[in-house]
């Protein structure tokens, strides 16, 4: 395995190994969550954290996981820091709690996590695990916080809960329900991989 | 009569006004990797329906009879994916030794079951809705049920569409949301018959 330096494995992370547009892995809560910015924002910041943590501790415990059970120890290791994150939202953030319901407990077959698991921290040191998991956890981010933008601004008119757009203008109502975050996720793949060019789309043969 | 009742009711709603993959988005990932044909589409199908009611069903005996009682509900996580990883490798075992048939056919879609968020979504949202073992078991199937119609619908759909002409960069994951939308469209239309929250 080649060394990687910080750097690549961020520019890795947020643009040409993209979770979520590039390797099409963490749909379910990129769709579910995206109506409003702000659970989008805690979503995100939990998948960060997530991602990062149970990317350290494989990558702590990589030389004596026994490979039959890793896929084993993994999921524990992340259901640990699950439990971690729901406790935390339960107590200072009860009202998204509330609302993000069972998708915080989602996480943990969230295909990021353990794909990065599976894919990096499994044969790379700590530090640099750390930061893959920083860099793909944010790039799983601002892409949900690219669909919430648009999600919200056009079902609701407002941007964080702040009105931006005059009441004058009809509310897409279809936008924050289920069919808008298929479309709007749809498009901004097709717009990504468009910008992309030749180069990237050479990977998509899987899906 | 009463709990008959609402499991019945629970059935179909999961089937079709609330559909597990086209208003709650569980089990994308392999929504839109396998849904490439009708045959390995209605394969996986049958696999998840099978887990997903028998999954139910232990989950809510774990959770109300071993967590509940001992006050460890917030490490029900941990409990569920445990069962559920548990099962798919018993069912595994259990297909393999008596009939090798059906194993090679399945394949690699059984251990893949583990990971679909929709058999763990289904056990956490029948604790949050706080069903009765009756209607967990009814959510369950019908919640398998539903995800197979929604990924063996998408199969036809996608044979057919290996004959259109698709701009470059919308192939493949691009043009399977956008026609997801268009079905999620379609099954809102039932959501004036039942609803279940």
């Amino acid at each position: 395995m080649a060394k990687l330096t910080g750097q690549a494995i961020i520019i890795k992370g947020l643009w040409t190994d993209n979770p979520v547009f590039r390797q099409i892995l963490g749909i379910c809560s990129a769709l579910a969550v995206t109506n409003l910015m702000l659970n989008t924002l805690i979503m995100g910041l939990s998948l960060i954290f997530v991602t990062a943590l149970s990317n350290v501790t494989v990558s702590v415990l990589r030389n004596v996981t026994p490979t039959r059970i890793r896929m084993m120890v993994q999921t524990l290791i992340i259901a640990s820091y699950v439990i971690i994150v729901d406790i935390l939202l339960k107590a200072y953030l009860p009202d998204i709690s509330e609302a993000l319901g069972a998708y915080v407990g989602l996480i943990i077959t969230n295909c990021i996590i353990m794909g990065r698991c599976e894919a990096f921290a499994r044969h790379n040191p700590v530090w640099p695990s750390f930061v893959d998991g920083i860099a793909s956890g944010v790039g799983y981010a601002l892409v949900l916080l690219a669909v919430a933008f648009f999600r919200e601004a056009a079902g609701f008119g407002s941007i964080f809960g702040v009105p931006l757009i005059p009441s004058e203008w009809t509310r897409w109502t279809i936008m924050v329900m289920p069919p808008g975050a298929f479309f709007m996720l749809g498009i901004i793949i097709w717009v990504v991989r468009s910008i992309g060019g030749k180069e990237l789309q050479k990977d998509e043969t899987t899906s | 009569m009463e709990v008959g009742l609402t499991a019945f009711v629970i059935f179909f709603a999961a089937i079709f006004t609330n559909n597990i993959l086209l208003t709650n988005f569980l089990g994308m990932c392999s929504f839109l990797a396998i849904s490439r044909e009708v045959k390995s589409s209605l394969g996986l199908g049958l696999a998840v329906i099978f887990v997903m009611t028998w999954t139910s069903a232990l989950n809510y005996l774990v959770y109300y009879y071993l967590l509940v009682p001992s006050n460890l509900t917030q490490f029900r996580y941990i409990a569920f994916i445990i069962v559920i990883a548990a099962f798919v490798q018993l069912v595994e075992m259990i297909i393999e030794r008596y009939s090798p048939v059906l194993y090679i056919v399945l394949g690699v879609f059984l251990p893949l079951i583990t990971v679909n968020c929709a058999i763990l979504g289904v056990c956490l949202f029948m604790i949050i809705r706080e069903y009765s073992f009756l209607s967990s078991i009814a959510y369950g199937a019908g919640g398998g049920i539903g995800w197979t119609l929604a990924i063996v619908a998408m199969g036809g759909i996608r044979q057919k569409l290996a004959h259109a002409t698709i701009p470059k960069p919308l192939e493949g994951p691009g043009i399977t949301l956008i026609i997801a939308g268009l079905m999620a469209l379609a099954f809102m239309g039932f959501s004036g018959m039942i609803q279940i929250q």
